[in-house]
């Protein structure tokens, strides 16, 4: 291995090969080969989830990268084709671009990018990257996919808008139309609740009263800690006005896992914590999606996250598209995403594609509790004369992306 | 309830006996024993039995945990279901219709086929990427055929000679070799192939793609290529909810069956042109299909609204809906 700068951490390198009992296969006449570079962040020491149920994972995003290589192999080695991996981690305030700079090396012509907006628009100005293309996905920002859209820049994970689209779905079939909102106070929960707004107007939610939770994060173990919060939580939540629900705006997990069972109504917590929309949940087994369950636990040997799931999906798509076109070749593929051809079983009861104004993976969102999937959006009647899946998210006459 | 249902058969039974005058069914013979039609409902871990004649429910079966596919064994006398949470197979005496025996199958066994001259039963184990074949009379494992990712589908030649295993994230059709147990052909097909059944004169093998929507019809005979693709347009519905699933054919060659899933539609097609004659609308997430003995009817079975629809396949329309336990999965008619 060579040796690198400290900024990076190699997780791992090289190939992954997957060694099946194939007696009978015979190896095709040549292989054409298509590399993939799995480009990820090392994980804010300060950033932890509230719960110590949840385990902290360093790994999040590349595992799905992984599952994804191994299920691609499986169809391509009788297809004369062969995907590999290659895997780089920056470390928080490391320089994107050296990493970059590796992968492109190592002879990668595709990027997925398990990185957060601000470094993935770096990849994404860098010279380095060419006009190879990167699949965002872990980014949720909005903007990302409108004034700041690129190209040769897919999303796999979906966007704020078309998760809190899916909550307000649910919440309409539900007829809780009534939302006291309380966001944190990063950047990220003020544009969440910024979006949250939009869609509760969007599916004719009334946002009754909203306010930022003054505090800032608590130790995760603090002793005793409930104390405090079954006093302060419904003296904080008191004047807000009458509502069917409390929608929390917390994306770091800092404090909206104190809310449920706490609060002043007896009213269900739903946002980021209490009931949430997500791509992708342990508890989800519709559809066959044990199986994509039981493959990456076999393979991680934890559960699968929405990171490793948008990762997954990006490798797949990549998978799906020079299965279908005999091709590892850019402009063959890319043709194949973007078209109506182009059709993935991601496990969610419809086919995932992409949509060309923006490139977003349309997709079917998860409405979960902690343990068990309360629903998946788009809900029944809600429609659009392309697809209902274009209910979620920005839609082609509103978007603000340019080509 | 008992009352409102009774009210409601009444109408349904005229429709269904002007069904039969139309179609001109009344001229055929009654069999002494009217024929028994077997759903397996996934989440109530039970097996309906229809009485073909009355079209009601006559017996539910206790059987194991989320019970699918279905066959019967070689002789006639035993009803097979898989139980994929048992990871067995439960052996059903047609006689007594109680669960004598269960045969261990492999994790999550889901389709299976029986072989037409040997005891043998072939199951797709999706998670170990594998087709299991067991042999029910000396109750053992003969061998493990290796496959692509997540078996599912299984189709067998009428003459035993072929067996073909669909892999649904491969999203491919291998077609193996019954007396060599190999996979010889690995042919792509569409997204997330479900199901796999051969045409009565073994010519063909009619492969349906739930994600994609498609059936795509393999030449069995020499070259065992793609030799059409069906795609599917049911008018004033989503697209991504026309998956195609189950499928039945006349032996007769002309028609075809396709379970349309959750745009509650079965397709309608010429065996012989590939043209799509008809949608007809069934129940709700219709999943799995099965003609009866002198394929005067079609039953469907509607997983989400948990009945049976029969169809007369001489008008092509639904003449009654049957209710049965909670996801309805396979229907097998007893021949």
């Amino acid at each position: 291995m060579k040796t690198l700068p400290s900024s990076l951490r190699w997780v791992a390198m090289g190939g992954l090969a997957i060694g099946l009992g194939w007696s009978t296969l015979l190896p095709a006449d040549t292989v054409e080969t298509l590399t993939v570079g799995y480009i990820g962040m090392q994980r804010d020491d300060n950033v932890e989830p509230l719960s110590v149920l949840d385990p902290v994972l360093d790994d999040e995003g590349l595992q799905g990268a992984r599952l994804g290589i191994n299920d691609n192999n499986a169809t391509a080695q009788f297809l004369g084709q062969e995907f590999m991996l290659h895997e780089v981690e920056v470390a928080q305030g490391g320089d994107v671009g050296e990493a970059l700079q590796a992968l492109v090396d190592e002879g990668v012509d595709w990027i997925v990018s398990g990185l957060p907006a601000e470094a993935l628009l770096d990849v994404m100005a860098h010279p380095a990257r060419g006009d190879r293309v990167v699949f965002n996905a872990q980014a949720p920002d909005d903007e990302l996919r409108g004034e700041a859209c690129h190209p040769d820049l897919y999303h796999t994970t979906p966007s704020r808008r078309m998760l809190s689209d899916a909550l307000a779905q649910f919440l309409a079939f539900k007829q809780w139309d009534r939302w006291a909102l309380v966001y944190g106070n990063t950047e990220e929960d003020r544009i969440l609740a910024d979006v949250l707004r939009t869609a509760a107007e969007r599916y004719g939610h009334r946002i009754v009263g909203d306010k930022q939770w003054p505090h800032d994060p608590m130790a995760r173990r603090a002793e005793g800690g409930f104390h405090a919060i079954q006093r302060e939580i419904p003296v904080f939540v008191q004047d807000l006005p009458e509502h069917d629900v409390l929608v929390i705006a917390d994306e770091t997990d800092y404090f909206g896992e104190y809310f449920p069972y706490q609060t002043w109504a007896p009213r269900p917590v739903v946002g980021t914590q209490g009931l949430v929309a997500a791509p992708w949940h342990r508890a989800h087994e519709s559809w066959g999606a044990v199986q994509l369950q039981r493959r990456f636990e076999d393979l991680a040997e934890r559960w699968m996250t929405p990171r490793d799931f948008g990762a997954w999906l990006a490798v797949r798509s990549l998978g799906e598209a020079a299965a279908r076109t005999g091709s590892v070749e850019r402009d063959a593929i890319l043709d194949y995403l973007l078209s109506e051809e182009f059709e993935l079983a991601g496990y969610l009861g419809l086919p995932v594609s992409y949509r060309t104004w923006n490139h977003q993976l349309r997709q079917p969102i998860l409405v979960t509790g902690p343990r068990m999937v309360a629903s998946v959006s788009p809900q029944e009647g809600y429609l659009h004369p392309r697809t209902p899946l274009d209910s979620l998210g920005a839609d082609e006459g509103e978007s603000t992306c340019r080509f | 309830m008992p009352f409102l249902s009774q009210g409601d058969r009444k109408p349904t039974t005229k429709h269904f006996t002007l069904g039969l005058v139309l179609g001109g069914l009344l001229w055929l013979p009654l069999t002494a024993q009217a024929e028994r039609i077997f759903i397996s409902n996934e989440k109530d871990n039970t097996v309906s039995v229809i009485d073909g004649t009355s079209l009601e429910v006559i017996e539910t079966i206790r059987v194991g945990r989320r019970p699918r596919a279905m066959a019967f064994s070689s002789d006639g006398s035993e009803l097979f279901v898989a139980v994929g949470d048992d990871e067995a197979i439960d052996m059903i005496d047609l006689e007594t219709l109680q669960v004598v025996r269960s045969q261990s199958s492999g994790e999550d066994p889901e389709v299976i086929r029986v072989d037409p001259n040997r005891p043998y039963i072939y199951v797709s184990n999706e998670d170990d990427n594998i087709v299991s074949v067991l042999d029910y009379e000396a109750r053992t494992l003969v061998t493990e055929i290796p496959v692509g990712v997540e078996p599912e589908g299984l189709g067998i030649s009428p003459d035993g000679r072929w067996l073909i295993a669909t892999t649904e994230t491969s999203n491919m059709a291998h077609i193996i070799d019954a007396e060599a147990m190999e996979a010889v052909h690995h042919r792509l097909v569409g997204a997330r192939p479900r199901h796999a059944e051969f045409s009565h004169d073994g010519s063909e093998a009619w492969v349906s793609s739930e994600i994609a929507g498609m059936v795509t019809i393999l030449d069995m005979e020499e070259t065992f290529d793609v030799k059409h693709v069906i795609r599917f347009d049911v008018p004033g519905v989503p697209r991504e909810t026309v998956q195609a699933v189950g499928v039945a054919l006349t032996s007769d060659g002309r028609y075809a069956f396709v379970a349309l899933g959750p745009s509650n539609r079965v397709a309608v097609i010429d065996q012989q042109t590939y043209e799509v004659l008809d949608y007809l609308l069934v129940g709700q997430r219709v999943w799995h299909l099965a003609l009866n003995a002198d394929e005067s009817r079609l039953y469907t079975t509607n997983g989400v609204s948990g009945d049976v629809t029969v169809i007369d396949v001489e008008g092509l329309r639904a003449i009654k809906s049957i209710p049965v336990g909670r996801f309805p999965w396979g229907v097998i008619v007893e021949p």
